[in-house]
């Protein structure tokens, strides 16, 4: 008997009893469903955090240097060198000094930081110039008072629309507008499109100890990202000769290491759903054995007319796992409805992965066939002559 | 068609041995009509199981068609079922959730027939027994008649060497029962070979030849026609004979 006559007569079989075979499902829809819902929250939160880190840049380095003392500190000229030396794997460097100080715009205070950047901060942080230029190498080298803002000042009234060609103030020092960012977040106040970059060399002057003690770089692709931290770091050891002095961190490999642990939080929560699953195989071997032991009289006619003990075995497999399988596809289906309602309560749209949707429906499968296989074996070997005799 | 050469059947219950057929031997050709009648204990089951290939024997040989069935195992029965014998039950043992055509096909299904053969098939044996009409009812909407008359349809589906009749009448009035009591006959003249089962010797007398058992034993092989052939060892002759007359 083919496979798919098989199927047919377990669809027929599950058709005549609705509601038992319903019964008999919901351990697997139970089961089923709270993996998806588990595995789609995860998901969601992934997405959510992929997201949020893919805004700061998912090649970018942080440097941060805590060496003291004159002979452990290492100079800027030294760090674009060895940006330069690894230039297959780093493709920009630039240091950050945050600026303490007060920004002034036409006698109006304002509360935006002020950093210290070099001219290759805007294309480490992938961003545009709106209008106007950003920094450049003799803003820098000169110590030019100059300044580049985010949108925010172009949005707000200080301005109006064009501040570039304007004059603000930091710390009393008069900087002049020469170039606005575009749009990063919301232009309001407080986002990220709230910001004066100034070139390093000047903010330097402002900080106390004239030290610059964090930096940028951007690796030349998602791939090179550790290479491009452990390069640098190699070369740090050599200056600091203790890695306690520096760390280079890697918004990627913060990513990856989150994912990781999320995948693992994940999985033993799926794990301890998808013990549900087992308890409804123990459920649909259950009514397997009662329908075997009912259905006695049938497997004899079956087999004395021909039936092969593999006969009577792929039909009640089939049944057991087609009855499972129907479990697993309403179980996905509801499974995510309910992930799609508890989604939004956590600001995440939680949709789980299709793979683990496609793994939650094999292994309804496999364990309808796996807890089908005990009732199958009893109806194959059963004689056909007592099974014939039973009323 | 048919050798049992000295077939014994032995149940072992607790210490005692119960030989439920005791050396039995018989040939039955293509195209008899053999009764095999026995009261209760009688080892008429016992010799319907071997021939039908549902049990083997324990000591003995059966030859059907020429092959030693015997020594087979199960799977190898299962196919020797399906191919070369047609069933006939007193309850009909027909399937209620399978429609009236589903069931005949039963036998073809496991033959490894397509859709359409079997279809076919399943519709002209219907017709046969004059049920094409029924092919889509379930056998619960079925008379007793009809379903019986279905189990037949599913008997010769397969175009059997040899149909066996399990007491075919035995849950049927009379008059339903003389009916596939005649049909059965009515084959037998086509040319298939019939063994039917029974303890009802008027029956048994619809047959051409009498096998009748007594004890695990045969105690008479003969034409149906002859004072002989109904002759209970534990009735007087002619009052068995009276009796049954009346039930009929």
């Amino acid at each position: 008997m083919s496979f798919l006559q098989c199927f047919l007569l377990a669809i027929k079989g599950i058709s005549t009893s609705k509601m038992r075979a319903f019964l008999t499902m919901l351990g697997i829809i139970i089961g089923v469903a709270s993996v998806i819902v588990i595995t789609g929250l995860g998901n969601g939160m992934q997405n959510y955090m992929t997201d949020m880190f893919e805004g700061m840049g998912t090649r970018t380095l942080n440097i941060n240097l805590t060496g003291r003392g004159s002979n452990r500190t290492i100079s800027v000229d030294r760090m674009y060198e060895i940006a330069e030396e690894n230039k297959e794997v780093i493709s920009y460097i630039s240091p950050k000094v945050t600026v303490q100080g007060q920004v002034r715009c036409l006698n109006e205070n304002m509360r935006t930081s002020v950093t210290g950047v070099g001219e290759d901060y805007l294309l480490i942080n992938s961003w545009e110039i709106l209008s106007g230029r950003f920094i450049q190498y003799f803003d820098i080298a000169e110590r030019k008072k100059v300044c580049v803002v985010g949108s925010y000042y172009a949005s707000n009234d200080v301005f109006g629309t064009s501040p570039v060609g304007q004059t603000l103030k930091i710390n009393g020092e008069a900087y002049t507008i020469v170039g606005i960012i575009e749009e990063i977040a919301d232009s309001t106040q407080n986002s990220t499109d709230d910001m004066v970059l100034i070139p390093y060399s000047n903010a330097v002057k402002f900080s106390r100890n004239a030290t610059i003690s964090s930096y940028v770089a951007s690796a030349s692709s998602d791939e090179s990202v550790t290479q491009a931290r452990v390069a640098i770091e190699n070369e740090l050891y050599k200056v600091f000769l203790n890695d306690d002095l520096y760390s280079v961190i890697s918004m990627t490999e913060i990513l990856d290491t989150m994912n990781e642990m999320m995948d693992i939080v994940v999985g033993i929560l799926a794990g301890i759903a998808g013990i549900s699953l087992l308890v409804g195989g123990i459920g649909i071997m259950n009514i397997m054995l009662v329908s075997v032991t009912e259905r006695t009289r049938e497997i004899g006619i079956r087999k004395a007319l021909g039936a092969k003990q593999r006969d009577i075995k792929s039909q009640f497999i089939i049944e057991a796992g087609t009855t499972s399988a129907l479990g697993g596809v309403i179980g996905i289906a509801f499974g995510m409805l309910v992930a799609s309602m508890i989604g939004p309560v956590f600001d995440i749209t939680a949709l789980p992965k299709i793979d683990s949707i496609l793994l939650a429906f094999s292994i309804s499968v496999g364990v309808g066939v796996l807890f089908g296989f005990l009732p199958a074996n009893k109806a194959a070997k059963l004689n056909p002559i007592d099974a014939l005799r039973n009323e | 068609m048919i050798r049992f050469e000295h077939i014994s059947k032995i149940y072992q219950v607790g210490d005692d041995e119960i030989r439920a057929a005791d050396d039995v031997s018989f040939n039955i050709s293509k195209g008899e009509f053999v009764a095999i009648v026995g009261q209760s204990g009688s080892g008429k089951s016992t010799c319907m199981n071997i021939i039908g290939c549902l049990d083997v024997p324990t000591l003995g040989s059966y030859y059907l068609n020429g092959t030693d069935v015997s020594t087979m195992n199960d799977n190898k029965l299962a196919e020797i079922r399906n191919k070369t014998l047609g069933f006939i039950f007193q309850q009909y043992n027909l399937i209620p959730k399978l429609t009236v055509a589903e069931n005949v096909e039963m036998p073809l299904l496991y033959g490894g027939y397509s859709n359409q053969e079997r279809r076919a098939a399943a519709l002209e044996s219907l017709r046969r027994v004059g049920l094409e009409h029924k092919a889509n009812s379930f056998p619960p909407q079925l008379s007793g008649g009809q379903q019986q008359r279905v189990s037949i349809a599913r008997a010769l589906v397969s175009n059997p060497s040899v149909i066996l009749a399990d007491e075919p009448t035995g849950a049927l009035d009379s008059r339903t029962g003389r009916e596939v009591l005649e049909f059965l006959q009515e084959l037998n003249s086509e040319g298939n070979t019939i063994v039917l089962i029974t303890h009802d010797n008027s029956i048994a007398r619809k047959a051409h030849r009498i096998i009748r058992l007594f004890d695990g034993k045969i105690i008479y092989d003969g034409p149906a026609d002859s004072d002989q052939a109904v002759v209970n060892p534990d009735i007087p002759h002619g009052e068995h004979i009276k009796k049954e007359e009346n039930n009929i």
